[in-house]
C-alpha cells in the first residue's frame, strides 16, 4: 500500500473516532463542566474533517464560531447557573424504554438511508469550487452576487433577533442617574454654588 | 448586474416593506415616545400599500423565477402575498387598539410584524429549500418575540419560551428533512428536485419530505406537532394570539402545498398516507380537545388544530380541485377566526380583559350588535350552512370524494358534527344564558375588523364567493399547469 492512500485514513479514523467516542462523552460525562468540554473536542475532530475535505473556511469557521464563542458562552452559562445536573438526570431510567426505542428506530433509518445512498447521476455541487481557488475566493466570488439574495435575507433574520433582544431586555427604568458629559462641561459656578448670607446668631433654618 | 437589478425590480413589494421597516426602526429608536403611535399607523398603512403593490407585480408570463431560482413569483406566490399581507395588517390593527388601552404600545412591536410578514412572503414564493428555510425562520423568529413581548406577564413569557425551543426542535426536523434531500436528489432548487423525483423517488427522499412535513406541520400547529399551540396562545397577548391563528398558518400551508405539488407531486402515494394520518389526528385532537376548554382563546387554539386538519385533507387529494378548495377554505378561516379574535379583544371589563367562555354569558342582552356578529362568525367556523365556511369544507369534501378519500370525507363531516358541538355551546351561552357583567364599549378598530369580518361571512358572502372561487381556481390551474 502507497503511504500517501494510508495516511489520509490513518487520520480519518482518528479524528472520526475522536469525534464520535466524546459526542457520547458529552451525553454520559457526569460533571456539566466536561460535558462542555468534550463538546469543544468534537468541534474540533468536526474541524480537522473539514480541513481534510480541502473546507478551510470552514474548518476555521468551526472553530471561531463554535469553540470560540458557542462552547465558552455554555461554559460560563453552566458556571454561572447553579443547576443540579444530577437531580436533572434522575428520569433517565424512566425514560430510557421510550428513549431507548427513537434511538433504535432512528439507527435502523440511517442504516436503510446508508446502504440504498448513491451519489445522483447529475450531481454537481451547486457551485463547483474551480481549480486552483482558495475558498474565501470561492466564496466571495458567488456570495453576493449568485447567493445575494440569501445573503441580504440572513442578514435581515440577525436584525430580528437583535430587535427581539432588545425589546426583551431593554428595562426603561425611571430615576436612574446617568452620567452627561456636556451637562457636566457645561455647569458653570453659578450652577452649582449658592452663597448665602448667614446673620450672626441665627443659623440657617 | 442588469439581472440583479431586474431581478429586484421584481421584488418590489418586499424591498419596499424592508426599507419602510428599516426608516420605521430608525423613526422607532431616535423619535421617542411621541413617535410610537406614528410607527404603528404607519406600519399599517405600509402592509396595505405592500399589498397593492403585490397585486401590481404580476408577471405577463405566469411564472418568473427570481435571483436564479431562489424565489418564483407566480400566482399561487401572489395569492399568498396578497392574503398574508392583509391578515398581517388586520392583526396589526387589533394589536394597535389593543396596545393602546393597555398603555404598552411600543414601535418594535409593529417592527416585528412588518418582518414577519417579509417571512411569509419569502415562504409564500420559495422555490429552494435554503429560501424556504430562512422564510420560515424570519417569520418564526418574529413570532417567538411577539409571544413573550409582554414582560410583566409569566405566561407570555412561558408561551414564548416553550414556543421558542419547541420551534427550535422543529426547524431542526425540517433542517434534517431538507439535508436528506439535498442528498438524495443533488439539488436544493424545487425544479432539480422535481426531476430526480419525476425519475423515480428513493427512499432517501421519502424519509426526507417526511422530515420536511413534520417540520412545516409543526408550524401550522397540525397534531401530532401541536403541543404546543394551547399554551402559547393562552399566554400570549391576545391580539398576537390573533396573528398567529391567521398569517402564518396561510403561508405555512401555501408552503406545504408548493412542496407537495410542485416538486413531489411524482412520489403522491408515499406522502399521501403521511398527510391523511396528519389529518385524520388533527380533527381528533382539535375537536376533542375543545370540548373540554373553558378558556375562549385554548378553545381557538383547539379549533385551529381541528380546522388544520380539514386543510389537509384538500393537500392529500394531490388533485386541482383540491388545491383550489384548499385556497378557498383557508381564506374564510381566516377572515372569521380574525373576527372571532376581535370579539374576544372586545370582552373587556372595566378592571381588564376576561378570557373564560362563562363571561360572553348573556352578551345578546347587554350587546346585541356584537353577539350577532360573533354568532354569524361561529357559525361561519363550525361550517353551518348559510354562512360562507361552509362552503370552505363542502369543496373540500367534493375534492376528497372525488379523488377516492370518499371515507376521508365522511370523516371530516363527523368531526364537524362534533365541532359544531363546541361552537354551539358559545352561541347558547350567549344567546340564552343570564348575562354577566357588561363590557365596556366596543373600540373602533375592533368593531369595525368584527363587523368586516361578519358581513363577509354572511350577507357579503353572495359577493365574495364566487369572487375568491375564481381566484383560488386560477391559482391551483397555473400551478398544476406548470407541471404538465
Amino acid at each position: 500500500m502507497e503511504i500517501g492512500t494510508v495516511l489520509p485514513a490513518i487520520a480519518f479514523y482518528l479524528f472520526a473516532s475522536t469525534a464520535c467516542i466524546c459526542a457520547l462523552m458529552v451525553v454520559i460525562a457526569r460533571n456539566p463542566v466536561r460535558s462542555v468540554l468534550f463538546l469543544i473536542m468534537t468541534f474540533f475532530s468536526a474541524a480537522a474533517l473539514f480541513v481534510m475535505l480541502g473546507a478551510e473556511f470552514l474548518a476555521l469557521l468551526l472553530v471561531i464560531v463554535y469553540v470560540g464563542a458557542v462552547a465558552v458562552l455554555f461554559l460560563f452559562v453552566v458556571m454561572m447557573l447553579d443547576v443540579d445536573f444530577v437531580e436533572l438526570k434522575q428520569g433517565f431510567a424512566q425514560y430510557l424504554p421510550l428513549g431507548g426505542l427513537l434511538a433504535f428506530v432512528l439507527t435502523v433509518e440511517l442504516i436503510v438511508l446508508g446502504t440504498t445512498f448513491r451519489l445522483p447521476e447529475n450531481f454537481s455541487a451547486q457551485v463547483p469550487i474551480e481549480q486552483g481557488v482558495s475558498n474565501i475566493e470561492a466564496f466571495g466570488l458567488v456570495l453576493y452576487t449568485d447567493f445575494a439574495f440569501f445573503f441580504e435575507a440572513a442578514g435581515l433574520i440577525l436584525l430580528v433577533a437583535m430587535i427581539g433582544a432588545i425589546m426583551l431586555t431593554l428595562n426603561k427604568k425611571k430615576g436612574v442617574k446617568r452620567q452627561n458629559v456636556s451637562d457636566q462641561v457645561a455647569r458653570t459656578p453659578k450652577d452649582g454654588l449658592e452663597l448665602i448670607d448667614v446673620k450672626p446668631g441665627e443659623g440657617l433654618s | 448586474m442588469t439581472d440583479l437589478v431586474f431581478n429586484i425590480s421584481l421584488m418590489l413589494p418586499e424591498v419596499f416593506l424592508v426599507l419602510s421597516a428599516l426608516i420605521l426602526l430608525l423613526l422607532g429608536a431616535f423619535g421617542g415616545r411621541k413617535m410610537t403611535s406614528t410607527v404603528n399607523l404607519a406600519a399599517i398603512v405600509v402592509l396595505v400599500v405592500a399589498a397593492g403593490l403585490v397585486l401590481y407585480k404580476i408577471p405577463d408570463e405566469g411564472s418568473k423565477e427570481l435571483f436564479a431560482g431562489a424565489l418564483k413569483l407566480d400566482y399561487l406566490a401572489v395569492f399568498g402575498k396578497f392574503i398574508a399581507l392583509l391578515a398581517t395588517a388586520f392583526s396589526l390593527l387589533l394589536a394597535y387598539g389593543y396596545l393602546k388601552t393597555e398603555n404598552r404600545l411600543s414601535p418594535e412591536f409593529a417592527i416585528l410584524y412588518l418582518f414577519a410578514a417579509l417571512g411569509m412572503m419569502i415562504m409564500v414564493s420559495a422555490n429552494d429549500l435554503l429560501s424556504l428555510y430562512i422564510g420560515v425562520e424570519m417569520q418564526s423568529l418574529a413570532l417567538y418575540v411577539l409571544a413573550a413581548s409582554n414582560r410583566d406577564s409569566l405566561r407570555s413569557s412561558e408561551s414564548g419560551l416553550k414556543y421558542f425551543v419547541l420551534g427550535a426542535l422543529s426547524s431542526g426536523l425540517l433542517l434534517y428533512g431538507a439535508s436528506l434531500i439535498y442528498g438524495f436528489s443533488g439539488a436544493t432548487r424545487f425544479d432539480g428536485i422535481y426531476e430526480v423525483v419525476a425519475n423515480g423517488g428513493s427512499i432517501g427522499l421519502m424519509i426526507g419530505i417526511v422530515f420536511l412535513l413534520c417540520g412545516l406541520a409543526f408550524k401550522v400547529s397540525a397534531a401530532p406537532f401541536h403541543m404546543w399551540t394551547p399554551d402559547v396562545y393562552e399566554g400570549a397577548p391576545t391580539p398576537v394570539t390573533a396573528f398567529f391563528s391567521v398569517a402564518p398558518k396561510i403561508a405555512a400551508i401555501i408552503l406545504i402545498a408548493r412542496i407537495l405539488f410542485e416538486p413531489f407531486l411524482a412520489m403522491i402515494a408515499d406522502w399521501q398516507q403521511v398527510i391523511i394520518a396528519i389529518s385524520v389526528l388533527s380533527l381528533t385532537v382539535g375537536y376533542l380537545g375543545a370540548i373540554q376548554q373553558k378558556n375562549i382563546k385554548r378553545l381557538m387554539a383547539y379549533s385551529s388544530i381541528a380546522n388544520m386538519g380539514y386543510a389537509m385533507i384538500a393537500l392529500a387529494t394531490g388533485t386541482i380541485s383540491g388545491m383550489s378548495g384548499l385556497l378557498f377554505f383557508m381564506v374564510l378561516y381566516l377572515i372569521s377566526t380574525l373576527g372571532v379574535f376581535a370579539c374576544i379583544l372586545a370582552m373587556r371589563r372595566s378592571e381588564g380583559m376576561v378570557e373564560q367562555i362563562e363571561d360572553l354569558a348573556g352578551l345578546s342582552r347587554t350587546k346585541p350588535a356584537l353577539a350577532l356578529a360573533l354568532t354569524i362568525l361561529l357559525f361561519s367556523v363550525a361550517g353551518v350552512p348559510p354562512a360562507a365556511g361552509f362552503f370552505g369544507k363542502y369543496f373540500i369534501f367534493v375534492a376528497a370524494v372525488d379523488a377516492n378519500l370518499t371515507w376521508l370525507a365522511i370523516y371530516g363531516a363527523v368531526a364537524s358534527v362534533v365541532g359544531a358541538f363546541v361552537y354551539l355551546r358559545l352561541v347558547k351561552i350567549i344567546w340564552f344564558d343570564e348575562p354577566a357583567v357588561e363590557f365596556v364599549p366596543v373600540k373602533f378598530s375592533q368593531g369595525a375588523v368584527v363587523a368586516l369580518s361578519a358581513v363577509l361571512m354572511l350577507p357579503g358572502a353572495i359577493w365574495l364567493l364566487p369572487a375568491l372561487m375564481e381566484w383560488s381556481q386560477t391559482v391551483a390551474a397555473s400551478l398544476f399547469l406548470v407541471n404538465g
